[in-house]
């Protein structure tokens, strides 16, 4: 082993409640900054599922939408305006809104309806745990997740309630389809849709937009712009961006989330950097005989970072694995916590960023130490 | 015919400033030899840690010159120094400065590593160094588990594994009883031997007189009287 790598692990180890406290203040940064960035990374997740199961190699929508929930029409007249374009095989129409869910006991909750052309299978419910997604198309058929079954006073597959004065059925449930916004999804079949939200049967809210095999989708998009007005064209990827985009930024929520972050990363710089410091000073005896016997002010410092290195990695050992069970214990939540390989590579360069640069402090100190000094001592 | 080691000419020396401004050093001519163990004897305040500063390349003279191992210290940068230290320098402290969290034979091996010496050589050398002083049963002790005779000669060996030419101890008698006294004296003589390699002790301990062979003493920072020691007239 190394001996400034030893120096380093017995420096650190020397005095154990200092090294303690190092420690915690790392996981309880990196712990901070994971949750933060966890909870920005499931943020983006959730405000894009219903983009990120529908079945479209392109999105029809109003001018100016901003978000999935955006609640602006479009004619169904375009629809087939886009179906003329070369290369568009289908253009199916998706209605959304929001609705009130009345329980037979006599209470509402707010719902949001998703209505899609089930025969087209745009944008249907997915991980079904009961019943069949071709039920839906009997009458009064709808898909509510299980996990919402209190907010929404019923038992399960069968139950029935009332949306809009109108007599609904549950014909299938669906398992983690969740809303970030806590208000519960309702799927069902357009024409239904319609009816619960009061939208006009010559309006749509999407048209996903499916491109021939072979065909270049940025012409067909080109195609599309050209024919139809008011509208805009967003790829799958486009529109995942822009949901994001509006929600995180939009609403001052992914700022929050960073400015929680960058106050982990402060308070973690802040305690490492202390206990750095005050160890190197209470080393400088052996820093000023490591001088004496003239070693270079590199080999010093290779030390102090060594010491700030090791305390990174348990640190984030340590924070990742809280990481871990926090994200575990939000899995079912309506937002959890997502931690993604590069979230964790991310976090681990963070981390050791922050264990060096807390060691400045300490490196600046050393920086000025005498030699002479082991005469006097 | 001994060569020079280390040659300091009309060496001054102001410490602090203004009206404390006090001249430590007044013009000291000192020259080592190799193969010779040189005492340097004076009173508190005489100016024998400053002029050891000075030799050892840690503090730089307000006048005059040094030459270690020939080469001109004068103008040299600090990072230039700490290397003229590590390759011609070792040093004996008063206080061992030893680190604790270390083995013996880790803190012997440590004045190789700063060398970029490390691997098995460099733990063969610091093993034979650490043999020399009569320690090969403890290399792997801490420095709490010697005795302060022990720690000395783990300070020893830590001074001549590099084979330096010049040897600087700082009373390093001091905190020892009369026994392990004579002990490091004995074994400090014993590293004077060799031709290329000159040893100074700072000490104000008559008992040492016996193991030198030259005896420089100082006053209000000038040197008064040179004799021969106890080593030199037994030979």
């Amino acid at each position: 082993m190394p001996l400034v790598f030893t120096l380093a692990f017995r420096n650190l180890f020397h005095d154990r409640l200092r090294f303690i406290a190092t420690v915690i203040g790392i996981v309880f940064s990196i712990v901070l900054v994971t949750v933060q960035m966890g909870l920005y990374l499931g943020f983006g997740q959730m405000v894009t599922t219903m983009i990120d199961h529908a079945s479209a190699d392109l999105w029809i929508m109003p001018k100016g939408t901003k978000c999935f929930e955006d609640p602006s029409l479009l004619d169904t007249r375009q629809r087939s305006r886009a179906l003329s374009v070369p290369g568009t095989t289908e253009a199916i129409p998706v209605v959304i809104g929001f609705a009130d869910w009345r329980t037979p006991n006599g209470s509402s909750t707010p719902v949001f309806v998703i209505g899609s052309d089930l025969r087209a299978g745009g944008l249907d419910p997915w991980n079904v745990v009961e019943g069949r997604v071709e039920s839906l198309s009997t009458p009064n058929a709808v898909a509510v997740d299980r996990s919402y079954f209190d907010r929404l006073g019923i038992a399960g597959l069968g139950a029935r309630a009332e949306i809009r004065q109108q007599s609904v059925r549950v014909a299938v449930v669906t398992d983690g389809i969740r809303s970030f916004t806590t208000t519960p999804y309702v799927f069902m079949d357009i024409d239904r849709a319609r009816a619960h939200t009061g939208t006009p049967a010559s309006k749509a809210t999407y048209f996903l937009v499916r491109v021939g095999a072979g065909a270049d989708v940025q012409q067909v998009r080109r195609g599309l712009l050209a024919t139809l007005a008011d509208v805009e064209v967003l790829t799958p990827a486009e529109f995942r961006e822009r949901s994001r985009t509006f929600w995180l930024f939009g609403t001052g929520a992914g700022a929050a989330l960073f400015a929680g972050a960058l106050l982990g990363v402060i308070v973690g710089t802040v305690i490492v950097a202390q206990t750095l410091y005050s160890s190197t000073k209470d080393h400088l005896n052996e820093f000023a005989t490591l001088r004496a016997i003239g070693s270079s002010r590199r080999y010093i410092y290779k030390v102090i970072i060594c010491q700030a290195l090791l305390s990174a990695v348990i640190g984030f050992s340590l924070a990742y694995l809280i990481g871990l069970l926090v994200v575990r214990m939000t899995t079912a939540s309506a937002l959890p916590i997502v931690i993604t390989p590069a979230l964790s590579v991310g976090l681990f360069a963070l981390t050791v960023v922050m264990c060096v640069v807390s060691a400045i402090a300490a490196i600046m100190k050393v920086t000025r130490i005498d030699p002479a000094m082991v005469f006097t001592r | 015919m001994t060569a020079l080691v280390m040659e300091a000419n009309a060496i001054a020396k102001d410490l602090g400033s203004g009206a404390a401004q006090i001249r430590a050093l007044k013009g000291v001519d000192l020259a080592l030899k190799g193969g010779e163990l040189t005492l340097l004897m004076g009173p508190s305040g005489s100016g024998k840690t400053t002029l050891l500063s000075i030799l050892g390349c840690m503090l730089t003279p307000t006048e005059g010159t040094v030459r270690v191992c020939g080469d001109l210290i004068s103008g040299k940068t600090p990072e230039d120094l700490a290397k003229i230290r590590r390759e011609n320098i070792g040093f004996v402290f008063q206080s061992y400065h030893l680190f604790p969290t270390l083995t013996a034979a880790d803190n012997v091996r440590l004045a190789l590593d700063v060398r970029g010496e490390n691997g098995k050589e460099a733990r063969d050398k610091s093993h034979a160094a650490l043999d020399r002083v009569g320690l090969s049963g403890k290399m792997g002790n801490y420095p709490r588990e010697l005795s302060g005779g022990e720690q000395q000669r783990v300070a020893i060996a830590r001074a001549v594994v590099g084979d330096p030419s010049v040897i600087l101890a700082d009373e390093p008698t001091a905190a020892l009883d009369s026994e392990n006294g004579k002990a490091i004296m004995g074994i400090l003589a014993n590293i004077a031997k060799d031709p290329g390699r000159g040893v100074l002790v700072v000490t104000h301990d008559p008992r040492l007189v016996p193991f030198a062979g030259r005896i420089v003493h100082i006053e209000d920072g000038l040197i008064v009287r040179e004799e021969a020691g106890g080593a030199a007239q037994a030979s």
